[in-house]
């Protein structure tokens, strides 16, 4: 569901110096929808209740995973259409009205004396008020057997539609389910997905870890929350036990119309392995790697960069493991790990160019002065002295206490933290961090906690309702207005009830 | 039949089950080599995988049951009979907890019963003591002795022509007919115990036989029978060394390859004759 574009805190108004962390900012939010694939059109088709593939809708249990892997089938030779009644047609919208507080500290606002403007000053913003989340239309099913599809046109609260997945899946090539291929728009096969994140707030219903980017950074291509425009390699044993896969995508964060590299692509690759463990269940580690390189230069017209014409590629790298364990029937804990790496020429703000929003359309016009823009390595660009690669490690925490099927309770644990900055020791004049010299060794850290509970207060195969109750908490240090405050941290928090349903 | 005479069991004794009468058996227990299932345990697996179509009480009145309608669906089993399709064990008997444990997991072809072998070998064997608590006949009944198969001998053309002869005489071709593809002649006027419409095993159109298919599958299929459906057990009709003639026969049928379908063609082995006399034993 594109839920961020809705859920996100109130608009800031930050000085302008420090629009380039605003932009990172507005990048993890704005750049994470999070349309849900729990599919009732499944449900009815196969007359499964909910709870048979999700641990809680949307986040899939093993089983819910094996059904997606092999193709939305059950290998029960009944998944093709043809067995269908005819009036079946796989479609569920999704749709979450919420009441929700958000909280911003350190917010630069103007200030007045008798009408006239007298400066600025640092204070909180909070607000609070009844909302919409975006909605989604899921199609997905089987347009013969072994040949699958999801089209997924999603809209934010305004009704501003796009594409977030669409794609066909060639299953059990060979008859193995060693072969699996799939061609479109679609989630990168993280085990821990984003697109069934079990949260909605704004900084709550994506991962950090999946979305970081340094302060000043100008690399969004190495978001693996977002969904890729791709061709996907996919394998795993019959009961799902072992799976692996590795996908060739644009290095353009998704985006359509060939808006940005000319001839950039990233790799990304998985493997897990799962384990019985007794009455524990059944305990998955795996790992995963993206690795890519995305344009730095794009060529101009009247200085304007012209989308689809980005040259100049540089390196980039995200790897890191996965572990689901279970502790008996109620109780489970995933963890993600990652170490991301950006090539300097990112880290001095090189990259995005185009300003793209991940959904085919750009984020705003860029016309203020660098660095706050992204910058544009046109022939003759030297890398300011100092600058390195930025390096950072993010860990993720994600527990749930399943009271029932229809009760779970979440918390989560984020935190990201910079090993490298991109401004270097040696740095007077670079384009990253904050700019000018050597960075703090913090900037830009973040840490984020999320609980919450949802639940179902029925459970069929019908439908799907829950009762969503959430409280998030993210703090980033040095991103602040810098009025008296040089590095200033941010705090921000968001309370969400709502009630989210699917049919 | 053996179904039939568990049919035959007094109506009062799961007629009438309530939630009250299950939760004194949750006691259950099953054991699937060195685990021991608890049917206490499995209250949450069962609700949460199970419930949409065999129902809170077992009785295969789930929400979806009524949208599962033969042939083209089997309506879900209903566990308070205590009678299954899939046993190692002689018609009429119980299944081990093996036989259960390998339903679970194996799951049934051509049904919404997919195959549950992503859950631990323990939530199975738990399902599989929850499964035994909603019957009666757990509590009075022993599982029957598992049939003994005896080692499959090597494919040859005359061990192929005398599964023929088999097929004849048994008269497989009546539901199956002559080709395998279930139009024989009974074929439309099939139904289960409970009066439901019934599909016969088609071999030819590449589906699996719902209780397995390797070869001793195969072999204990129609050695025990399907109880509770119109397949009978052919245990006294059928000697063991012929009933592996009878697996390489039908394995001509199928669409997968194998040895038995090229030793089938260079044979250029003809369909049985439903007119011809059959073959004696």
């Amino acid at each position: 569901m594109s839920t961020l574009t809705r859920f996100r805190p109130g608009r800031l108004s930050f000085s302008t110096s420090f629009l380039t962390a605003a932009l990172v900012l507005v990048f993890l939010v704005l750049s994470a929808s999070q349309p849900a694939s729990a599919l009732p059109a499944f449900a009815r088709k196969y007359g499964l209740r909910c709870s048979a593939c999700h641990e809680s809708w949307p986040m899939l249990n093993y089983f819910g995973q094996k059904f997606k892997d092999n193709g939305y089938q059950l290998m029960n030779d009944r998944d093709a259409p043809i067995w269908q009644n005819p009036g079946y047609w796989p479609v569920t919208f999704r749709i979450t009205p919420i009441w929700h507080r958000v909280s911003a500290g350190k917010v630069e606002v103007d200030t007045y004396a008798d009408g006239n403007p007298t400066g600025s000053t640092i204070q909180r913003v909070t607000s609070s008020g009844f909302d919409l989340s975006g909605l989604d239309f899921h199609t997905a099913g089987t347009l013969e057997k072994n040949i699958s599809f999801y089209l997924l046109p999603s809209s934010d609260s305004t009704g501003a539609f796009h594409f977030e997945q669409v794609f066909v899946r060639l299953d059990n090539i060979f008859h193995s389910p060693w072969f699996n291929i799939k061609l479109g728009r679609f989630e990168l096969d993280n085990l821990l997905s984003e697109k069934r994140i079990l949260t909605l707030t704004g900084n709550g219903g994506i991962y950090q870890t999946y979305h970081f980017i340094p302060v000043g950074d100008g690399n969004i291509f190495g978001q693996i929350g977002d969904n890729q425009l791709g061709l996907e390699y996919m394998g795993h044993s019959v009961d799902d036990r072992t799976r692996i896969s590795a996908a060739i995508v644009s290095s353009s964060d998704g985006n359509v119309n060939l808006s940005t590299g000319a001839n950039s692509y990233t790799g990304f690759f998985t493997g897990s392995q799962a384990f019985d463990a007794g009455r524990m269940g059944v305990q998955r580690v795996g790992f995963y790697a993206m690795v890519g390189e995305a344009a730095t230069y794009y060529l101009t017209q009247g200085g304007v960069p012209l989308g689809g014409s980005g040259v100049a590629n540089k390196g980039f790298s995200r790897e890191g493991f996965v572990g689901q364990f279970y502790f008996g029937p109620h109780v489970d804990l995933t963890v993600v790990t990652q170490h991301g790496s950006d090539n300097p020429w990112f880290g001095q703000g090189y990259g995005n160019a185009i300003l793209t929003d991940g959904n085919g359309g750009t984020t705003a016009t860029c016309s203020s002065p660098t660095p706050t823009c992204p910058l544009n390595n046109v022939p003759g660009t030297a890398l300011p002295a100092g600058a390195q690669s930025p390096t950072w490690n993010g860990y993720t925490f994600e527990g749930h206490y399943v009271y029932s099927p229809q009760l779970i309770f979440i918390g989560r644990y984020e935190v990201e933290k910079m090993s490298q900055q991109a401004n270097g020791a040696a740095c007077t004049a670079c384009t990253g961090g904050l700019g000018g010299g050597q960075s703090a060794s913090n900037l830009g850290n973040i840490t984020s906690y999320t609980v919450g509970f949802r639940y179902n207060p029925f459970m069929t195969s019908r439908a799907g309702l829950a009762w969503h109750n959430e409280y998030n908490w993210l703090h980033q240090d040095g991103t602040g207005p810098a009025i008296g405050l040089p590095y200033a941290n941010i705090n921000t928090s968001e309370v969400l009830l709502g009630l989210d349903f699917d049919f | 039949m053996g179904a039939t005479a568990v049919l035959a069991l007094p109506m009062s004794l799961w007629a009438q089950l309530t939630q009250y009468d299950l939760n004194a058996r949750l006691g259950a227990e099953s054991h699937v080599g060195n685990t021991t299932g608890h049917a206490k345990d499995a209250a949450l697996p069962y609700r949460r995988f199970c419930v949409g179509c065999h129902g809170p009480l077992g009785d295969g009145n789930g929400e979806n049951a009524p949208y599962m309608q033969p042939p083209m669906y089997q309506q879900p089993r209903d566990f308070q009979l205590g009678v299954f399709k899939c046993r190692s064990t002689p018609t009429g008997t119980l299944p081990t907890d093996q036989d259960l444990y390998d339903a679970i997991t194996r799951g049934f072809d051509r049904s919404n019963m997919p195959q549950w072998n992503t859950l631990s070998k323990q939530e199975r064997a738990d399902l599989v003591a929850w499964v035994k608590h909603f019957s009666p006949r757990w509590a009075n009944e022993k599982p029957g002795t598992p049939i003994v198969i005896p080692p499959e001998p090597e494919v040859t053309p005359e061990r192929i022509k005398a599964g023929r002869d088999v097929f004849a005489r048994v008269q497989c071709w009546k539901c199956h007919g002559v080709q395998g593809m279930a139009n024989g002649p009974s074929a439309s006027t099939l139904t289960d115990d409970l009066g439901r419409p019934i599909a016969a095993f088609n071999f030819t159109d590449g589906s699996r036989p719902k209780c397995g298919d390797t070869d001793k599958d195969i072999y204990r299929i129609f050695m025990t029978g399907l109880d509770g459906t119109p397949m009978p057990s052919f245990a006294d009709n059928i000697k063991p060394e012929e009933a592996w003639d009878l697996v390489f026969y039908l394995r001509t049928f199928m669409q997968q390859k194998s040895k038995e379908k090229v030793l089938a063609k260079q044979l250029g082995l003809k369909p049985v004759d439903p007119n011809a006399p059959a073959p004696t034993q």
